[in-house]
C-alpha cells in the first residue's frame, strides 16, 4: 500500500507524457485531413511538408492540431481512444449479448488463453519432469543442463514458422498445437531451473534425518524434496506463465493465424487499423497481468497453508 | 531399416558414454563437463540424420542436418548478408541504445526513493508483457530498414535493464554507505566506486535476458517488413517457397549468434564481477 501513491504519480506521469506525444505524432496525418477538408494549411501539399520538422508544423497550425487527437487511423492513438476501442470490442459486446463474436477480443482473448494454458501445462510437466531427471541422475545433469541454457539463448521465432510447417506436415490440423509447442518452449526453462533449485533445496543433514528414518527414496522425494521446492515452483511458474504467453503471441504473429490477440495485431496492421492494433496489446497485457496475479495469490494461499508463510 | 537400427544404436552407444563418464572417476573434470553435453548434442544430430534417412521424410519438411549443412556451406554469402542485416545493424544497435538508455534512467530514477518506489512494481509488470507485439507499429514509424528493428530492440530490452539495474544500485548494505560517507565521499564518488560495482551481477543479470530478447525482436520485426535481406525475412520468404534447408540454415545461424552473444555477455560479466561468489572456483 505504501507504494500506491508512488506507482499512481508514474502512471499519471505516463499517460501524460503519451497525450504529449500524440500531437506531434499526428500532426502531418491531421493536417493532411484538414487540407482536404478545405482549410488552410501552411506549407501546402503533403509532399511539401514532409520537408518541414513537425515542431514547425505544428507552431504554423495550431489551430488543426486539435485534429490529431480524434483521428480514425492514427499513428498514435491517445489512450482515451484505446480505452474507447478496448469497451467497443468487450464491454458492450457483452451488453450485446453476444460476448464472443468474432469481432470481440474476448473470442480472440480466449483463443490466445487456451493456447497459453495448453503449452504452460506442458512446458511446467516438462520442465517439472526435466528437474526430477537432473537432481536424481548426473548423467541426465551432465548432458541435459548445458542445452537447456543453450536452447534458451536461441531465438525460438526463428523456429516459429518452421513448427508449423511441421504440425502441419505431419497431420496436426489444429492451429493450436504449434502456438502451444512455442509456448511450451519458453516457459519450460524457467521451470526447470526453479524446480533444479527448489529440488536441492533441502539440506543435506534433512536428508541424512530421512535416511535415518528408513525413508525410501520415493518417500524422502514426496516428503521433502517436493515440499521444500514449491516455492520455489511457483516463482518460477509466474515467470513462466508471462514467457508462455509471450510464447502463444509469437506464435499467432508471422503465421497468418486468423483468431487469438497476435492475430488481431497482425490483421491491425496489415488492414491499416491502429487501433485494432493498439486494443489487442493491452487486451494481452490485462491478461498477461490477470494470469500472474492469479498465480501470486495461489502462491500466497499454498504457501501459507503448508506453513512456509506468516 | 538399417538407418532405424543405426539410429538405436547411436542412442545406446552416445548415452552409454555419457553415464560411463558421468560415474567415471574424472566426472568433475572440465574435459568430462564439456565432453559429455557435446556426446549428446552429437548423438542427437546423428539420430535426426538417421531417422530422416530411415524414414524417407520428404526434404521439405524436415531437411537432413547433413543437407542443412551443405546449404549452409554453400549459402554462406547470403546467410553473412543477413547476419549483418539482422543481428549487426538491428539487435546489436538497438541492444547498445536501450541498455545505455535503460543504465542513464536508472541511475537517474535512483536518484528519487519515490521514483523508485513507484516505478519498479509497473517496470516488473511491463518486463512480463508481450511486447513483441508493438513490433507492427514500430515498423510503420519507422520504416522497413533497420532503424525500426532497433527501436523494437530498444523497447524491448530497456525495461529488464532498468528494473535489474535499480535494484542492483540499492544492493550495496547501509553499513557500506555509512563507511563511504565516513571517508566523506561525495555522490558520485559513492556511486561509482560502491554502488555501481556492487550492482553489477543485476546489471549483468539484465543484460543476459535482453541478449535473448533482442535477437526476437530484430527476428520478429522483419516479418511485418524488411528490405530484402535479413534472417526474419529470410525465414518467412523461404517458409513460403519450401526451400526449408535454407531456413534451417538461418536458425542454426541465429543459434550460433544468441549463443555467441550470450557467451560474449557471460564472459565480461566474468572479468568485471570476478569478487562475486557465484563466480568464485
Amino acid at each position: 500500500m505504501r507504494s500506491l501513491l508512488p506507482v499512481l504519480t508514474v502512471l499519471a506521469v505516463i499517460v501524460g507524457i503519451w497525450y504529449l506525444a500524440v500531437a506531434p505524432m499526428n500532426v502531418r496525418v491531421a493536417l493532411d485531413q484538414a487540407e482536404r477538408a478545405g482549410a488552410e494549411v501552411m506549407p501546402e501539399g503533403s509532399v511539401p511538408r514532409r520537408a518541414v520538422s513537425v515542431w514547425r508544423l505544428m507552431a504554423q497550425n495550431s489551430e488543426h492540431v486539435g485534429l490529431g487527437y480524434a483521428l480514425e487511423r492514427p499513428r498514435l492513438p491517445t489512450p482515451a481512444q484505446v480505452g474507447g476501442e478496448l469497451w467497443r470490442t468487450t464491454g458492450e459486446m457483452i451488453q450485446k449479448g453476444r460476448p464472443f463474436s468474432k469481432r470481440g477480443l474476448i473470442y480472440h482473448g480466449w483463443i490466445t488463453l487456451q493456447s497459453t494454458l495448453w503449452g504452460f501445462l506442458l512446458g511446467t510437466s516438462l520442465g517439472i519432469a526435466g528437474a526430477v531427471a537432473i537432481v536424481y541422475s548426473r548423467t541426465a545433469d551432465l548432458s541435459l543442463m548445458p542445452w537447456a541454457i543453450i536452447s534458451q539463448t536461441i531465438p525460438i521465432v526463428a523456429l516459429a514458422p518452421m513448427i508449423i510447417v511441421l504440425t502441419s506436415q505431419v497431420g496436426v490440423e489444429s492451429r493450436g498445437v504449434p502456438k502451444a509447442i512455442i509456448s511450451a518452449y519458453l516457459c519450460f526453462f524457467p521451470v526447470l531451473v526453479g524446480m533444479v533449485k527448489g529440488l536441492r533445496a533441502p539440506q543435506p543433514s534433512e536428508l541424512d534425518l530421512l535416511r535415518t528414518y528408513n525413508a525410501s527414496g520415493l518417500q524422502s522425494f514426496l516428503m521433502l524434496r517436493l515440499p521444500a521446492s514449491v516455492p520455489y515452483l511457483f516463482t518460477s511458474l509466474k515467470v513462466g506463465i508471462a514467457a508462455a504467453l509471450v510464447g502463444t503471441i509469437v506464435g499467432e504473429l508471422p503465421t497468418g493465424a486468423i483468431s487469438g490477440l497476435g492475430a488481431r495485431i497482425l490483421i491491425g496492421d496489415q488492414f491499416g487499423t491502429p487501433l485494432a492494433i493498439w486494443s489487442a496489446l493491452f487486451a494481452a497485457a490485462v491478461l498477461a497481468g490477470t494470469l500472474v496475479s492469479l498465480l501470486d495469490v495461489t502462491q500466497r494461499v499454498t504457501l501459507r497453508r503448508m506453513g512456509m508463510q506468516a | 531399416m538399417s538407418w532405424l537400427v543405426l539410429a538405436c544404436v547411436v542412442w545406446a552407444a552416445g548415452w552409454g558414454a555419457n553415464i560411463a563418464l558421468a560415474r567415471g572417476a574424472w566426472n568433475a573434470t572440465r574435459l568430462v563437463r564439456i565432453a559429455v553435453p557435446v556426446i549428446f548434442g552429437l548423438t542427437i544430430l546423428v539420430m535426426w540424420e538417421a531417422l530422416v534417412r530411415g524414414f524417407g521424410v520428404s526434404p521439405v519438411i524436415l531437411p537432413a542436418p547433413s543437407a542443412v549443412a551443405q546449404t549452409f556451406v554453400a549459402s554462406l554469402g547470403t546467410l553473412w548478408v543477413d547476419f549483418q542485416q539482422t543481428v549487426i545493424k538491428g539487435a546489436l544497435r538497438g541492444f547498445v541504445i536501450g541498455a545505455a538508455a535503460a543504465f542513464v534512467a536508472a541511475v537517474l530514477i535512483d536518484r528519487s526513493a519515490f521514483l523508485t518506489r513507484g516505478l519498479l512494481p509497473i517496470g516488473n509488470f511491463v518486463a512480463a508483457l508481450p511486447i513483441v507485439g508493438i513490433a507492427p507499429v514500430l515498423v510503420n514509424w519507422f520504416g522497413f530498414d533497420w532503424q525500426s528493428k532497433a527501436a523494437v530492440v530498444v523497447v524491448m530490452v530497456f525495461f529488464p535493464i532498468l528494473v535489474n539495474t535499480v535494484q542492483g544500485l540499492n544492493e550495496a548494505s547501509a553499513m557500506q554507505r555509512d563507511l563511504m560517507r565516513t571517508y566523506a565521499a561525495g555522490y558520485w564518488q559513492t556511486l561509482l566506486r560502491l554502488r555501481l560495482p556492487a550492482a553489477m551481477p543485476f546489471i549483468f543479470n539484465g543484460l543476459k535476458i535482453a541478449t535473448t530478447l533482442a535477437l526476437i525482436g530484430a527476428i520478429v520485426a522483419e516479418y511485418f517488413g524488411s528490405p530484402t535481406r535479413g534472417m526474419g525475412f529470410r525465414i518467412s520468404t523461404g517458409v513460403g517457397s519450401l526451400s526449408i534447408d535454407l531456413v534451417w540454415a538461418e536458425i542454426a545461424v541465429a543459434a550460433l549468434a544468441g549463443t555467441a552473444f550470450y557467451g560474449i555477455v557471460a564472459g565480461i560479466e566474468k572479468r568485471v564481477t570476478f569478487w562475486h561468489p557465484s563466480q568464485r572456483k
